[in-house]
Parts: structure tokens; sequence; C-alpha cells
């Protein structure tokens, strides 16, 4: 062992650049970021939605403002490439093992994606986005 | 090395990250539509009053708006650490005390309702 | 045989004489079923004996040969040659560790965490040899095999963003071998290690990046480990908290 080890240092912040596995995990944690602020949108309906009507019309109104309307589509883009990336890493946090083997992953993450669609449906068709009958 | 208490903040990442995956792409087409101006008949003041005024209806914004905003606290502790901002204890409490101002706003505003 | 002029771009530091690492280039002949590892075997013998690098199975299971290809952690003795881009290989000691020499890195903080989270069985009271040996089903092996795999390469400390910003971190490798035993029928020391693995170094900072497993050559996953981890963890906490026992 000798007395001059060298230590290589890293760009604090922006070492994810040079690899695109680095690139890819940062941007599904900033999706986090958009789904707080969506959450954050949708407390501040409610709380519109608590004041009155009025209140509420002019949350509505507010929501047809350009910058709304451009968080929504980055949002979007953000939240799918969130559900995408987290179903699909849901077999190695729980792995089901059936006597010697264990379920196929693409099972477990396809169960995941039947939710996804059922939930979505659900959601699009009693709120009206879908028409129903 | 003393055990961590990030189980309790870690668990309400993880579910509201499972929660968020789940509607929150469908919840976003909603608004999305509102957003353009035609906001589905849903999305009126009586509909989402009578909603809001149901047990269900409580739960489910109260859920969602929660673990959402606990999600985010704690992933964004993570990624701002990565994003070269190393006060950690800062940031985490900054986090979560929007979180839990957060919370606490959606239960006054369904208690009113 | 077939002989390809392949250009090797490899980090050297010689401690007694460098104040900083430094790039040197090789030219090597190699031939077509090469493996990086050979191509490193032809400089030393032919062209630079003071290079220095680790290696000894040349067939994937001592977890000798971990170094950084064309900047991906990888074992130089499965890494073909000819399954790389057609310009200089650039071949790095393994980051995240400090530089002994040349190619080869300090171990020691990995050996380190690797001792901490006891990776052996651990009873509460040895089973006396008169009774005979501990019996495992297969589907009781199944539960840990995979875990068992890990060679020490330390390829996923390499690739493990949250190891590069947190040196205290105790890493993948280290607490997937925490796991093989959590989950071995014969070891009962999951208490044992709690203290280790649910520290703040422990699993609490793995961002759950996925590199680690991404990398691993021999599949171990590490990832999935922690993640069960994270979640036995989180149900004891609780536990704990509302005063249950835990299991």
């Amino acid at each position: 062992m000798n007395a001059k080890p060298y230590k290589r240092e890293i760009p604090k912040s922006t070492w994810y650049l040079g690899r695109r596995r680095d690139i890819l995990h940062m941007l599904s944690e900033i999706s986090s970021l958009f789904i707080g602020i969506y959450a954050i949108i949708l407390l501040w309906g409610l709380t519109a939605l608590a004041d009155g009507p009025g209140a509420y019309q002019l949350f509505l109104q507010r929501l047809t403002n350009p910058l709304s309307l451009g968080f929504h589509w980055l949002a979007l883009a953000f939240a799918l490439y969130n559900s995408i990336s987290w179903f699909n890493l849901t077999p190695k946090a729980m792995p089901v093992q059936l006597g010697e083997n264990f379920v196929p992953g693409y099972l477990i993450v396809a169960a995941h994606y039947v939710a996804w669609a059922c939930a979505s449906l659900f959601i699009l068709f009693i709120s009206g986005v879908i028409a129903n009958g | 090395m003393a055990r961590s208490n990030k189980p309790l903040v870690w668990s309400m990442f993880a579910a509201g990250g499972t929660l968020a995956a789940l509607v929150i792409p469908a919840l976003l087409l909603v608004t999305l539509m509102a957003a353009y101006g035609h906001p589905p008949s849903s999305l009126s003041y009586d509909n989402m009053h009578d909603f809001a005024s149901g047990w269900l209806g409580k739960i489910s914004i109260f859920l969602v708006i929660s673990l959402c905003l606990w999600h985010a606290a704690h992933r964004m502790r993570t990624a701002l650490h990565g994003l070269g901002l190393r006060a950690d204890r800062t940031v985490a409490i900054a986090g979560y005390s929007i979180a839990g101002a957060g919370t606490l706003l959606t239960l006054w505003n369904l208690f009113q309702i | 045989m077939n002989h390809k002029l392949i250009e090797l771009e490899i980090l050297r530091y010689r401690p007694e004489q460098d104040q900083e690492p430094w790039f040197q280039n090789y030219q090597v002949p190699c031939e077509e079923d090469w493996v990086v590892l050979d191509a490193l075997n032809y400089v030393k013998e032919h062209m630079d004996s003071s290079l220095s690098y680790r290696w000894s199975c040349h067939m994937a299971v001592c977890g000798s040969c971990g170094m950084m290809i064309d900047g991906d952690p990888a074992l130089s003795c499965k890494t073909f040659v000819r399954d790389l881009p057609e310009r200089a290989i650039r071949i790095e000691p393994l980051a995240n560790f400090p530089i002994e020499r040349d190619l080869v890195v300090v171990m020691d903080d990995f050996v380190e965490k690797l001792e901490r989270v006891k990776p052996y069985i651990i009873r509460e009271e040895d089973k006396p040899l008169g009774e005979g040996e501990h019996l495992q089903t297969p589907a009781q092996l199944a539960k840990f095999k995979q875990y068992t795999l890990c060679i020490n390469c330390l390829c996923c400390y390499s690739a493990c963003p949250q190891y590069a910003l947190i040196p205290e971190f105790i890493g993948p490798a280290a607490l997937a071998l925490a796991h093989r035993y959590n989950q071995d029928s014969r070891d009962q020391g999951c208490e044992a290690r709690e203290d280790v693995v649910s520290a703040n170094e422990g699993i609490w900072d793995c961002a759950f990046a996925d590199a680690c497993s991404l990398v691993c050559p021999k599949h171990v996953d590490p990832a999935s480990a922690i993640q069960q981890m994270k979640i036995s963890s989180t149900i004891g906490w609780y536990k704990n908290l509302l005063g249950l026992k835990r299991s």
C-alpha cells in the first residue's frame, strides 16, 4: 500500500451528463417535481372549491393560462415516464416465489400495467372525458 | 450506527409513487381539458362539491394530494443532492415542511366542504 | 489467426513519479477471440512490463479484473475486443475508488463495509455436530441463491451514483450480501445486521438508480436485494413503532 493513492473527483452537479443511464435516472427523479407541483395545483383547486363558486370559477379560468397549459404537457410527459419506469422496477422490490421458481418479472410488470389501464379508464370514464353512453 | 427513521418518509414516498403512477396521468388528462377551456361537466362546481362532500371523495382527494406531496418531497431531496445541492438537512426540512403544510391545508379544506 | 491493430488508451499512475494520472497509448495486434485482458497481457509481456493491473482466473469467477472500459465498469476477461466500437479503447481503474497504481484500486473501503454487514451464518445457538447438518429445501435455497453469486468485483460500486456522491454509503455488494444471509433459512442474524443495514448509510442512501444491477457481470441484482430490505425494514420500523414484536 503506497502512501499516495490518487482520488479522482467527480463534478458535483454535472456528473450524470456523461452517461445515458445516469441522465435517465435523474429525469425519473425530477418527474417527482412535476407530480408535486400538480398536487399543489390540485390543492389550489380544492381551496377554491371550499371558498365557493366564484373562487372555483376563477381557478378553472386560471387553468387556461398558457403557463398552466405548458405545465400540463410537461407534467404529462414526466408522469408517463414515472409510471413506466416505476412499474418496470416493481418485480425487483416484490419477487413472487412459487416453490423453487419465481414468477417471471414481465408478468408482475404486466399486472401493474393492467391496473394502470383500469384505474385510468375508470377516472376518464367517471369524469366524462371518455363518453359514457 | 443508529437505525434510520427514513422508513417513515420512504413509506409515504413509495405509496405516493405507486398512487401517482396509477392515477396522475389520467388526472392530468382531465385537467388538461380544463386547461384548453373545455372542462368536462364533472369538473363543475356543483359536481366537484358533491364529490368532495362524500367520504369516498374526501379520502380520494386527501390521498392523492397528500401522498403526491410526500412523494415529491422525499424524491426531490435525493434529486437535489444529486444535482449538487449538498445541504441535505435543510432540503429535507424545507421539502417535508411543504408536504406537511399541504397535508394540513388539504385536511382543513376538506373539513370545510 | 487474423490480427487487428487495436489502440488501447490506458490510464497510468505511478505514485513514485506521477503527481496525477495520465493516458498512455498502445497499438496492440489483437486476435479475433481476444478479451480486453488478453490485450493487457500482450502489453505487459511484449511492450511495457511496468503496466500494473489485477487479474487471475480469466473466466469471470474471481472478480479480480474489474476496470472501466470505455467509461463503464466491467470485467476485462469478459469484455470481447470485437464487441467494442472501432476506435481507441479507453481503459481506466474502477471509478469511485482511489488509485493505488495504474489500473489497481484501493479496495479497503469495500472490505471494511463487507465486514460490517456480518456476511456469515449467525445462529442464536450453534446446532450440535451430533444433530447433523442444517437441512434446506430447494425452495429455501432458491430464496437467496442469486445473491450468493457475488464475486466482489466492485463493478457495482463503480456504477453506483450514490456511492460516488456519498462515500459513507455501504454500497450494493455489501448490502446484497447482508440480504443473502438474511434470506438464508439457516441464518438467525437478521436483527444482528439490522443496525448496519438500516442505518442512513445502509439501504437508505440507495436511490434505486439500478446501475449496480445493470453492470453486474454475475447478474446478482443487488438493487433488488436493497429494495426488498427497504420494505422489510420499513415493516419492522412500523411494527416497532406500534409496539409489536419484529418477526
